[in-house]
């Protein structure tokens, strides 16, 4: 019997070791014809948009069908080609054929853009005379940068485990609830609202009216009907003020992780859950023992999401106090510097700075990816 | 013994109490998860009160007004002394206690010693008012908000010529099919393009893999904002600029990192027996790929493709930059904010858009919801 | 208008001519909905006439899509700018094309006060150029009242700045808070604050401070900001004399503050905004009988009655006939006269005329402004974004929300500026 250790790859290549000119021709050919395919679907759509000549739902699904067709075409084809290659260009080749084109496209949109934002942090507002680290120094001593360094910590530890903790609870008690869809529904309907509904949402709940006056925030309205004091709790209670807003962000985001977690909870093998049911183990030990472990990677995953997440986290701070209060957060001063008072030396300085700081999660991350065994 | 040899228990061999105590389970569970579920909708429960009452009642009283709750009405009047300094300590005469108040404590409402509560009733006047409970609800409901969102709003202006002309504004549903034809594409391209990676990064061994695998988690922070002018530049060269096209290159390109990150997670905790039985059967990479692993990472990509979905629908910037705002082609985020007027004077028409933009995204989540079903991976394993 | 039209420039002559017929200009500016049905009203016939298609876009992102549409090579023909200062960026790197090369210079000294001009005199890479022309502009020394409630309370306007502090002495014996303020503005909170300040430092130093408070040659530390900003706090530091107090004063938003002035019996019974306020005002509420307003008044003899204003300019970034010839039509009245009539408009135009406008307030507001001996804009649209859209209206907050004091606020103010 043969060892285990045999890589399978190796007993099924040796059928074509050797490169077979004809169906190479054929392939290429067919990729030929996908790439004029993409090129013509693309210049079509372009300009049928602009000349309105198709109405938009057609254009929509037509762009599907393009989009789609294009994209799995591509990567036929290219597998295709690459196929018909002796062993060693194959081996060597179709890793790229897979992860290509992300790459590609991520190096256009992502990658160049981070570069030029490197290189205009070493420049004046107006990019014309070169200040050294000049930027980067205001950027460590200013002290709204100061303020906001502050509040992205207290975004990142509070913000990631409420979110976190409360996906997870959610998605084990909604597997063994009985209205499971209506719950998962009403957890993750706050994503669906946009930002400017949801801007207007908490405006209800944390609005300050002074003292005597009609209370029509809601947590006024429970806070005065104790018999306390109205307060503002977004602008001027500092710096609880900055809670208050992770909280919108829990309310939100939670979903996302509600709905990571529910799928990983569904691939957890029931039998495995009953053995231990019968061995006697207690639910709360079953959830701690065997899910968490279990849907481990899960939990990293949505964790380092959530956490970058809260790295950039701009809009909801810009909405509701425009990052004024000592609520400042680095993406809105990003956004302040490079956009209202057009200093693409700062703004630019705090876009790397931000960079950097994920530098610690992904070496993490990476460390895990490691381990991985691949063929 | 019979424990050692049976099959996994059935809970019919279960006794009595083990029974009472699943029931007492099923009941904690239910009661928490709906105390949770309660606390999740009731910021959204106040949008929707707030979208059908009038502007005027959103700004003088609490959403939470329209059900039936306990409010102080005024019984009676109490003239206070017309010269009373209303700076100084104020002494109440004897029917109402004697106590002695603040002005600022009338206002805020005090309780005196039998009881009752007092405030201004005019503090111009020096009139104080003796409140009691009473319920009363206020249902004064319109649904003047959603028409104008609907329907667009009538705005009446004067032409040179000094004859008064009514025109109606723009409605949400040319938005609404815009919102769609930017959304649908700008979410399933780049999760075929993001599947492929993710299994490339997953399983196949390729010299840079650990270098282009950091790239991608490393652009997962980029504000998208640095990439807009370079972009934009390009798009110009490329005459690509105004048309859906550049937003659905733009979203696929800003919605890679997390796809990857998020599926690669999914795909690298497949079982590695699949993948291998599958080789030794003579599949190679591509046949693996389509005939396996994108079967079963069908609850992944149901996922990622709700909150792409979701993030594409929403977005304001991308499609302003890369589209535009013309009538023809602005999508409904534009759309919505537009309608709070050019200084945001009609915020309240917000209170119904942001409930009519929410519709479709939540048929889009109940729809893939159906991916997420038990015992995908159960019997995959051959022998 | 068609018969002048060559005094204006000559491409405007040929659009009337119908030579430039067929052809489309791209517009951009930050008013939409009502503001944008006035607009397209406005130009109606001078489409017709000449057959150019402008295509009008606003949006609530402006500054930050027009600033990537411009360093992304794509801006659109004409642009709107409420703020001069961030027109200004773009002067500075030549994106802007100079309108004294496109309309005659005689009928913009002709049609304009010669403060439109100077202040649309803007700095470019090689030189000073006119970088537009003005279409609207809007008064903002003015205080409302609630008419019918202060003549029943018996009190009277008052026509210097003492007997309006009395007034709001007076009001608040009587137990009522004299002024409703509001500075809340989302990312833009804090920009009310600056209108006082602002309005303020033209009635206690000279117009010369002033403009060199604006160009940044005069500190914020300076004795004579700082006395603006005392002077103001007299008013918006004193718990009686504001409705809801100082607390309110950062939690309420611009729009939603003059709304107890309205109320029965009214909460506060004056209020300091610009004429664009009257929007916000509760529907059925009927100038001249539920509101009026009276000019802010003077403070210190000796520097007369200014007005600050604030306004709308059109600038050109590409440069054909077509373009031209709209350009050229901004720089008249006739471009205008519809959304004037229509309410929510005040032309600075010569050739405007005061019968078109639909109610006294706004004729009385126009008539402040094209009568004022001495006009100034508003510093802040003036000053670089990073203190005029940024520390101004951040410091204010913050010194309102009592987070720092005076001094701290100031210097804070005057470190953002570029440069420093």
């Amino acid at each position: 019997m043969q060892s285990t250790e045999v890589t399978p790859r190796r007993m099924a290549a040796s059928s074509s070791e050797t490169l077979n000119p004809g169906r190479l021709v054929v392939a290429l050919l067919l990729f030929a014809v996908l790439m004029a395919f993409l090129w013509g679907g693309f210049v079509f759509l372009r300009d049928a948009q602009r000349n309105d000549s198709v109405p938009k739902l057609l254009l929509a699904v037509l762009a599907i069908v393009w989009g789609v067709a294009g994209a799995g075409g591509f990567f036929y084809t290219m597998n295709m080609v690459v196929e018909q290659l002796p062993g060693n260009a194959r081996r060597l080749l179709t890793p790229f054929v897979f992860v290509g084109p992300a790459v590609l496209i991520l190096l256009w949109f992502l990658a160049l853009p981070t570069l030029r934002t490197l290189y205009l942090s070493f420049f004046d507002a107006n990019s014309i005379e070169f200040v050294g680290l000049n930027n980067y120094v205001a950027v460590f001593t200013e002290r709204t940068m100061l303020t906001a360094f502050r509040n992205n910590l207290l975004w990142m530890i509070f913000g990631t485990a409420g979110c976190v903790v409360a996906g997870l609870i959610v998605a084990v008690l909604a597997d063994r609830s009985n209205f499971e869809s209506l719950a998962k529904a009403l957890v993750f309907l706050p994503m669906a609202i946009s930002l400017v509904g949801a801007g207007v949402i908490w405006k209800f709940i944390y609005y300050y009216a002074a003292p005597g006056q009609t209370q029509i925030g809601l947590l006024n309205a429970v806070v005065t009907g104790f018999g306390g004091q109205p307060q503002a709790w977004t602008t001027l209670v500092q710096p609880w003020n900055n809670f208050f807003l992770i909280l919108i962000l829990v309310w939100l985001q939670t979903g996302f992780a509600m709905v990571i977690f529910s799928a990983a909870i569904k691939s957890i093998s029931e039998d495995m859950l009953e053995a231990a049911r019968v061995d006697g183990a207690s639910e709360v030990g079953i959830f701690f023992k065997i899910m968490i472990p279990t849907i481990q990677g899960t939990i990293l995953t949505t964790t380092t999401t959530i956490l970058i997440f809260a790295l950039k986290i701009f809009d909801v701070v810009l909405v509701m106090t425009g990052g004024q209060y000592g609520t400042n957060v680095i993406a809105v001063e990003f956004y302040r510097q490079l956009f209202t008072a057009g200093d693409n030396g700062r703004g630019s300085a705090i876009a790397i700075v931000l960079l950097l700081a994920v530098i610690p999660v992904m070496v993490y991350n990476l460390r895990q990816l490691n381990r991985q065994e691949v063929f | 013994m019979a424990a050692a040899a049976a099959t996994p228990a059935r809970p019919t061999r279960r006794t009595g109490s083990a029974k009472r105590q699943q029931l007492i389970g099923k009941i904690v569970v239910n009661t928490v998860l709906a105390l949770i579920c309660l606390a999740w909708t009731i910021p959204t429960l106040g949008l929707l009160a707030s979208s059908i009452r009038t502007r005027a009642d959103i700004a003088n009283s609490g959403w939470w007004t329209i059900f039936p709750h306990q409010q102080f009405v005024t019984t009676g009047t109490v003239d206070l002394p017309r010269e009373t300094d209303l700076r100084q300590p104020i002494t109440l005469p004897a029917e109402l206690g004697g106590g002695t108040y603040t002005a600022d404590q009338i206002t805020a409402g005090v309780t005196i010693p039998d009881g009752r509560r007092i405030t201004w009733e005019n503090r111009r006047g020096r009139v104080v008012a003796i409140q009691g409970t009473q319920w009363g609800a206020n249902t004064n409901f319109t649904l003047e908000n959603y028409q104008n969102v609907l329907s667009g709003r009538k705005f009446t202006y004067i032409a040179a010529d000094g004859s008064e002309k009514t025109e109606q504004g723009d409605d949400l549903w040319g938005a609404l099919l815009n919102s769609i034809a930017v959304t649908v594409p700008a979410t399933i391209i780049p999760i075929l393009i993001a599947a492929f990676a993710a299994y490339g990064f997953a399983w196949m061994r390729f010299p840079g893999r650990f270098l282009l695998f950091t790239l991608v988690v490393a652009l997962l922070v980029v504000p998208l904002q640095v990439a807009l002018v370079p972009i934009l530049r390009d798009y110009v060269n490329l005459d690509l600029n105004g048309t859906y096209m550049a937003v659905w290159l733009a979203h696929t390109g800003f919605g890679l990192p997390l796809a990857i990150y998020l599926l690669y997670n999914y795909v690298s905790q497949l079982p590695r027996d699949i993948l291998e039985s599958a080789f030794i059967d003579g599949a190679s990479h591509f046949t693996i790929f389509t005939r396996l692993i994108l079967p079963l990472s069908m609850p992944a990509l149901a996922s990622f493709a709700i909150f792409q979905f979701l993030w594409v629908w929403n977005d304001y910037l991308v499609a302003f930059i890369f589209i535009g705002n013309q009538p023809g082609v602005q999508v409904l985020t534009m759309r919505l904010v537009d309608m709070a007027g050019s200084r945001g004077q009609d915020w309240h028409v917000l209170t119904a858009g942001a409930f009519v933009t929410m519709i479709v995204p939540l048929i889009v989540f109940f729809s893939l919801q159906r991916f997420f079903v038990r015992g995908l991976l159960a019997g995959s394993v051959k022998g | 208008m068609q018969a002048n039209a060559a005094s204006i420039s000559q491409e405007l002559a040929d659009a009337f001519d119908g030579k430039l017929k067929g052809t489309t200009v791209t517009m951009t500016g930050p008013f939409v909905e009502a503001d944008e049905v006035k607009f397209n009203a406005s130009v109606e016939e001078f489409e017709t006439l000449t057959g150019i298609d402008i295509q009008y876009v606003g949006s609530k992102e402006f500054e930050a899509s027009i600033k990537i549409q411009v360093d992304g090579g794509n801006p659109p023909d004409i642009v709107d700018f409420p703020q001069p200062g961030l027109l200004a960026t773009f002067v500075a790197q030549d994106k802007v094309v100079d309108v004294s090369e496109v309309i005659n210079a005689d009928w913009l000294t002709e049609n304009y006060n010669q403060s439109w001009i100077d202040i649309a005199t803007m700095e470019g890479g090689s030189g000073p150029i006119t970088a537009g022309v003005w279409n609207r502009v809007n008064g903002k020394s003015l205080v409302w009242y609630p008419k019918a409630a202060f003549d029943e309370a018996g009190y009277t306007v008052p026509e210097t700045w003492d007997e309006m502090l009395a007034l709001t002495e007076q009001i608040a014996a009587d137990g009522d808070t004299a002024w409703c303020i509001g500075i809340e503005s989302g990312a833009a909170t804090g920009w009310a604050a600056t209108d006082w300040m602002e309005d303020i430092m033209l009635r206690t130093t000279s117009l010369e401070n002033y403009d060199k408070w604006v160009a940044g040659d005069l500190l914020f530390s300076s004795p004579e900001v700082k006395a603006a900003a005392e002077k103001m706090s007299e008013i918006w530091l004193n718990e009686e004399y504001v409705f809801g107090g100082r607390a309110s004063i950062v939690t309420t938003s611009f729009g939603d503050s003059p709304t107890p002035m309205f109320d029965d019996p009214p909460g506060c019974y004056l209020h300091r905004q610009g004429n664009f306020i009257t929007s916000f005002f509760p529907e059925g509420a009927v100038a001249g009988e539920d509101y009026d307003f009276f000019y802010l008044p003077p403070i210190d003899p000796a520097f007369g009655k200014p007005v600050l204003v604030a306004g709308d300019i059109y600038a050109m970034f590409n440069d054909r006939p077509e373009t031209r010839a709209v350009l050229s039509y901004f720089s008249s009245a006739a471009s205008v006269e519809s959304w004037v009539r229509s309410g929510g408009a005040i032309s600075p135009h010569n050739d405007s005329s005061l019968e078109w406008y639909s109610n006294d307030v706004d004729r009385k507001v126009a008539d402040i402004i094209l009568q004022a001996d001495s006009v100034r804009f508003d510093a802040s649209d003036l000053m670089p974004g990073a203190v005029g859209a940024g520390s101004f209206w951040k410091g204010m907050t913050d010194y309102v929300a009592g987070t720092v004091e005076l001094d701290q606020a100031l210097t804070e103010i005057d470190a953002a500026w570029p440069g420093r």
